[in-house]
């Protein structure tokens, strides 16, 4: 579905993505952890088109996608929820899943809404309502609705979790799983390693820049420098 | 009471073209944060192209859509030649950008065209309307009936359409409005064509009552500024609230105190609101939770 090969991006002259190479297999739920200012946020930036890279490949079902624009990518089945949630404040619930399927000619898109709040049902009560009143969790399932109402085949979400008390996160995990029910791939960002791990299929570890472990997700919260990081404190 | 009438009237009819300068400001400030003083001058080629045209024997309603035409060109060419590759300048390098723009199509107006005044015929006829005592020229009503339309036209656009919204999610969010697969480029585009086009509008409109030679986009332009900064800069509803309330001040100011103080009235008003209200008298107040 994705491959990255040694992807490199920073901000001016600091480099931030030092050669990032990973994999994320059709069907698969991908966990990326890391701590803060690893580069997470970047990469997945860089994977949608909206931050340059100043090198390496990234090639979505085997096509290079790096010198696309980021609507070109939306088109070809990448979206993504970002982190800090970034809903279009002013607008409705329903303006802003319309504006999820923004790239699509199709007749599905009101089916696919239903399927949004169907899956989400806080959010179907509050449809008239402008997105930046929403609650922080609401807001979170917003912007995980969105994404999907670009019918994605790869699904990144950066920090879903962030914020959110433990019942809602469970809620979002929840989703997550649900989503690989129905066939999309998702790419997940955590920095609630724990959680992101017992659902994901396989994770990276991320340090400054670079992938310095990987493995299938219950290997990766077993190894004890993975626990020692990223499991202790948090 | 004839009297109160005749101010409100000339007040309306100068306050809906501030309307639709201020309106062509906060589509653009909207679309890519760029305050475009080169605003005035989408009027003044409004006026102009359409005064030249019907010179050359063209009827009037094709002469109006060529100025509207050409409007939309100069908004085009601004935005790719001018705008678009300096994107990542700080905002007080794209104004001057926008400054140096405005003289130059001032100049190049002044080349083209001549430096005389200029008047188009009134679209029906002269014969003054009584109303209310007052005797209100026709034309003022095609410039506020032609307003009220474009304004209603742009709602309809930005609440009820797809690509409207779009304007609206990249004025409220750029990075997750390109997330979520808008062509930003698009956006401005559309946002240059659609001032430049709403201002040539107002200067046709406004023509038969007020003239128009090259240089009356630079006062315009200010005005519309100020009408804009009264409303609340980046609020369309504002913007218009804002344009008409300057038009009245200064009838108004004109007419029960001095003609003479009829620009400064105006601007005193404007400062003291945005000293007591910076956000303007309509700004929104953020409803973001972050
Ligand atoms: N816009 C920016 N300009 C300059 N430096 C930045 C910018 N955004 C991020 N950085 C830096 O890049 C590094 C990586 O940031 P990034 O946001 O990708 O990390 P992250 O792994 O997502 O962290 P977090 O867990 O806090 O979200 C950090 O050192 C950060 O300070
Ligand atoms: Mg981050």
């Amino acid at each position: 579905m994705l491959e990255v090969v040694d992807l490199r991006s920073g901000y001016g002259r600091i480099e931030v993505l030092r050669g990032v190479s990973l994999e994320v297999r059709a069907g698969e739920v991908v966990a990326l952890i890391g701590s803060n200012g690893a580069g997470k946020t970047t990469l997945l930036r860089a994977l949608s088109g909206v931050q340059p890279i100043t090198g390496g490949e990234i090639r979505l079902l085997g096509a290079r996608i790096d010198a696309l624009a980021p609507h070109r990518r939306v088109e070809r089945g990448l979206t993504q929820s970002p982190e800090g949630r970034q809903v279009f404040g002013p607008l409705s619930v329903e303006d802003n899943l319309r504006l999820g399927a923004y790239m699509r000619r199709d007749k599905e898109i009101g089916a696919d809404r239903d399927q949004v709040y169907a899956m989400f049902p806080a959010l179907a009560e509050k449809r008239r309502i402008a997105a930046g009143s929403l609650s922080g969790g609401q807001q979170q399932m917003l912007a995980i609705g969105r994404a999907l109402m670009g019918r994605p085949k790869l699904l990144l979400l950066d920090e879903p979790s962030l914020g959110l008390s433990p019942l809602l996160v469970d809620q979002i995990l929840a989703a997550i799983v649900a989503l690989r029910g129905r066939g999309i791939t998702v790419l997940l960002v955590e920095q609630n390693a724990a959680a992101a791990l017992e659902i994901a299929d396989r994770g990276y570890v991320l340090e400054t820049g670079r992938i310095i472990s990987t493995g299938p997700g219950a290997a990766l919260l077993s190894d004890p420098a993975v626990k020692a990081a990223y499991l202790g404190a948090d | 009471m004839s009297e109160f009438v005749q101010f409100l009237m000339s007040g309306l009819t100068v306050g809906a073209v501030y309307a639709l300068v201020a309106l062509g400001f906060t589509l653009v400030y909207t679309a890519s944060d760029v305050v475009n003083f080169a605003q005035g001058e989408f009027v003044m080629l409004g006026g102009m192209v359409t005064v030249f045209m019907a010179a050359l024997g063209v009827p009037l309603p094709v002469a109006a859509l060529i100025a509207v035409a050409a409007a939309v060109c100069v908004g085009l060419l601004l935005y790719w030649l001018a705008i678009a590759p300096s994107r990542g300048a700080s905002p007080v390098t794209l104004i001057i950008i926008t400054i140096g723009a405005s003289i130059l199509l001032r100049g190049a107006a002044q080349v083209l065209f001549d430096k005389q005044f200029h008047k188009l015929p009134s679209f029906s006829g002269d014969v003054p309307v009584n109303l209310l005592g007052a005797a209100v020229q026709p034309q003022s009503f095609w410039v506020i009936g032609g307003t009220a339309l474009i304004v209603l036209l742009l709602y309809l656009f930005m609440e009820r359409t797809v690509l409207g919204k779009a304007l609206r999610a990249t004025a409220a969010n750029r990075l997750a409005a390109r997330l979520v697969g808008i062509n930003t480029t698009t956006v401005m585009t559309l946002a240059f064509g659609g001032s430049a086009a709403i201002g040539a509008i107002g200067g046709i409109l406004v023509t038969p009552i007020t003239l128009t030679s090259y240089d009356v986009g630079t006062l315009l332009a200010l005005k519309g500024f100020a009408a804009a900064m009264l409303g609340g800069m980046g609020n369309p509803l504002g913007a218009v609230m804002g344009g008409i309330l300057l038009g009245l001040l200064e009838s108004f100011g004109a007419g029960y105190l001095s003609s003479t103080y009829k620009d400064g009235i105006a601007f005193v008003v404007i400062l003291v609101v945005l000293v007591a209200m910076p956000q303007g008298l309509f700004g929104r107040r953020s409803v973001e939770r972050v």
